[in-house]
């Protein structure tokens, strides 16, 4: 499919267009961060922003699913046996999302379904969003994506990319979900060739505006057990709260926790976000814990990053260099100064 | 789509209180769909995940052999929420059951060898599994000398106690059980701890694998003693345990370095432990 060019009402139009067979979610600001929100009417997109400050990993993975339901109620015929609870899965859309985020829903998708076991509420939800990304004109400080396999307007993980060419968008299909959207979608012309070159020089002035840079590349041939017996994870881990704002945040967390709930005799199992920063996440039932202490679970944090997961799935880091962690760490952990360190190990 | 989490239903069919102090109970399941029980195809090694509706899902070693047709068993030890919740059902409740789940003893490695069988407390379930496994017509002749040491606190805390005694008088079988300490003077068997008993008992690691399962202190004691007998790290096998919730490494609870304990264990030998963080 040819590229596009949207007016932004235009863009804001075809959005509204797609309201009724679609659940499209949009960057909505809330207080002084931006966040994703399903398109209504007091849900307005603002696409002035520079990441959300929750990445969109809640739309695929929600930070509380309903997995089954069942009745304890013993006169039921199927009392205490779990049904698979019913959820949306009608079509979304997630519109506005950036490049590194994309990177992060892909980078997760090996642990959701894989050879063995498939994931069916993950999968179902891959299978129903379709990923319109936005990138970025203007990277933040913190931004080190183009270190870790992504780049500001890079496509990987999405269907359809915006480049935001101040009045209008630019738009550009990269996948055959992205067509059959586009093909939905009323509105746009036909992208000229000056166009397409403003959108060219956009990506590649975006990318020099990356002054944080680390090298990612270097952990694959080192030994796991000399990186974990390293000297230098008291020093990384000596102020940390054990907050778990980093696990929070991050795109590329997915840790969860499985829960019973009962109301009356009624009852759900859920899944919940968790966090390898929090003691209980490996205490046994006996008193043991594997990783009782802050340093344990810091190190955990970052070696799963950098280490684990690259050695695994032999590929890049599980990290998209979105810089959330960076900003929002309330004792300015950094780790981009720890990808110094174990590099320099 | 399967659904990977989603338990079979079963009945609970029979409940032993094992021990003493009562903290054990072996539970014996039948699936409430027999087709249920065709899926559930386990090797001795693999665990489940035992489901209460309202309660959660306790990971446990499968204590039955898969040759024991009719239903499974599990024996829990009553530590948290679940599975004292799970002591206090009755005969004829309805749970689930979930797996199986991860890794197994070596079996195509353990045939034409000698199996030596390493076990301390309430870690002796899924050894019970091999053992009788072992035992069947079918495959006795899979292996050659078979030796067991089994110990507890007390005699009253052993596990399965009836077969034991049959155990011992079979003779192609070597049974060293014992006990830590007793005051009964009709304890026939050995006392001492299982590192010593091994010490004393085990003779040779010609063509051996071990199987080892026990409190963490066990397996600390036990470890240097097969190394002197001249077990080589590849042929002392561990079962390993890590808190627990998917049970098929998705959730991200479980992992020893790379390896979800969950799916790539929980099995490993001590070689493969001697390549991961030392944190569990
Ligand atoms: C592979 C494997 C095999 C096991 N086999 C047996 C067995 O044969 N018999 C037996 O009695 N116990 C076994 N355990 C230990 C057993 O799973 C725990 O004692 C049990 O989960 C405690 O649950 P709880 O709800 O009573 O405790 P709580 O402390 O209330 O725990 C809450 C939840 O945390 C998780 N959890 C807590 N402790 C553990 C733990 N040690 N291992 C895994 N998950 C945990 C469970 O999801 C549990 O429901 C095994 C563990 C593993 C990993
Ligand atoms: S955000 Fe910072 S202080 Fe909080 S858990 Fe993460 S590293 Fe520790
Ligand atoms: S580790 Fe930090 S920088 Fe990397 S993806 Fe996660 S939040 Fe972003
Ligand atoms: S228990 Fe979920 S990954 Fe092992």
């Amino acid at each position: 499919m040819d590229d596009k060019i949207f007016s932004k009402e235009e863009w804001e139009k075809a959005l509204e267009g797609l309201k009724d067979s679609h659940r499209i979610f949009v960057p909505v600001k809330e207080g002084d961060y931006h966040t994703f929100a399903r398109l209504s009417e007091e849900n307005r997109p603002d696409f002035d922003f520079q990441n959300t400050r929750l990445s969109p990993k809640s739309l695929i993975l929600p930070q509380s699913e309903r997995m089954f339901d069942y009745s304890l109620d013993e006169k039921s015929e199927e009392a205490h046996i779990l049904k698979e609870a019913t959820k949306e899965s009608s079509p979304q859309v997630i519109v506005g999302l950036r490049p590194c985020d994309a990177l992060a829903i892909q980078l997760v998708n090996i642990n959701f379904d894989n050879p063995e076991y498939r994931d069916p509420w993950w999968v179902r939800g891959i299978e129903s969003t379709t990923s319109v990304g936005l990138g970025c004109n203007e990277p933040c400080a913190t931004c080190f994506c183009s270190s870790t396999g992504g780049g500001p307007f890079n496509e990987k993980g999405l269907d359809v990319l915006l480049y935001d060419l101040g009045d209008n968008f630019f738009v550009r299909s990269l996948s055959p979900k992205g067509e059959s959207l586009l093909e939905k979608v009323q509105g746009g012309k036909s992208a000229d060739g000056s166009a397409k070159e403003e959108a060219e020089k956009l990506s590649a002035s975006a990318l020099e505006k990356i002054t944080s840079k680390v090298p990612t590349d270097q952990l694959r041939g080192k030994n796991v057990n000399a990186l974990f017996d390293a000297p230098f994870w008291d020093e990384v881990a000596f102020s940390c709260i054990n907050c778990g704002t980093c696990t929070y945040l991050c795109p590329t967390c997915w840790c969860f926790d499985i829960q019973d709930e009962v109301l009356g005799k009624e009852g759900d199992r859920l899944r919940n976000w968790d966090s390898c920063m929090f003691p209980l996440f490996t205490y046994h039932g006996s008193g043991h814990n594997p990783r009782e202490k802050k340093v344990q679970r810091v190190r955990q944090r970052f070696m799963h990053k950098l280490k684990y997961y690259v050695d695994k799935y032999e590929t890049g880091v599980a990290c998209v260099g979105c810089g959330r962690c960076v900003q929002h760490c309330p004792v300015n952990i950094d780790i981009r100064e720890v990808f110094e360190l174990a590099n320099g190990l | 789509m399967e659904n990977p989490y989603l338990p079979y239903p079963v009945r609970i069919k029979e409940i032993i209180t094992e021990t003493e102090d009562r903290n054990l109970k072996t539970f014996h399941f039948e699936f409430i769909h027999p087709e249920d029980e065709e899926k559930f195809v386990y090797t001795p090694g693999q665990f489940a995940e035992l489901s209460v509706a309202g309660q959660g899902e306790i990971p446990i070693g499968i204590a039955s052999s898969p040759t024991e047709k009719g239903s499974v068993m599990f024996t829990v030890n009553r530590v948290g929420a679940v599975t004292t919740y799970l002591h206090n059902m009755k005969p004829g409740e309805t749970m689930g059951i979930r797996g199986p789940l991860g890794n197994w003893y070596p079996w195509e490695e353990m045939e034409g060898k000698n199996v030596v069988i390493i076990g301390g407390g309430f870690a002796f379930t899924t050894l019970r599994s091999s053992i009788i496994y072992m035992i069947q017509p079918e495959n006795r002749s899979k292996f050659k000398d078979i030796t067991v040491v089994y110990g507890a606190r007390s005699p009253g805390m052993l596990l399965y106690r009836e077969e034991l005694t049959q155990w011992e008088q079979r003779d192609d079988i070597d049974m060293h059980i014992t006990v830590d300490a007793t005051e009964d003077p009709d304890w026939k068997y050995n006392v001492g701890f299982v590192p010593t008993i091994t010490e004393e008992k085990i003779t040779s690691a010609d063509n051996a694998v071990a199987l080892v399962c026990g409190p963490p202190i066990m397996i600390k004691f036990t470890q240097p003693v097969l190394e002197k007998l001249g077990f080589p790290p590849e042929k002392i096998i561990l079962s390993l345990e890590m808190r627990m919730k998917c049970g098929i490494g998705i959730c991200g609870r479980c992992n020893i370095g790379d390896q979800y304990v969950c799916k790539e264990g929980p099995v490993f030998s001590l070689a493969q432990l001697k390549e991961l963080p030392q944190e569990y």
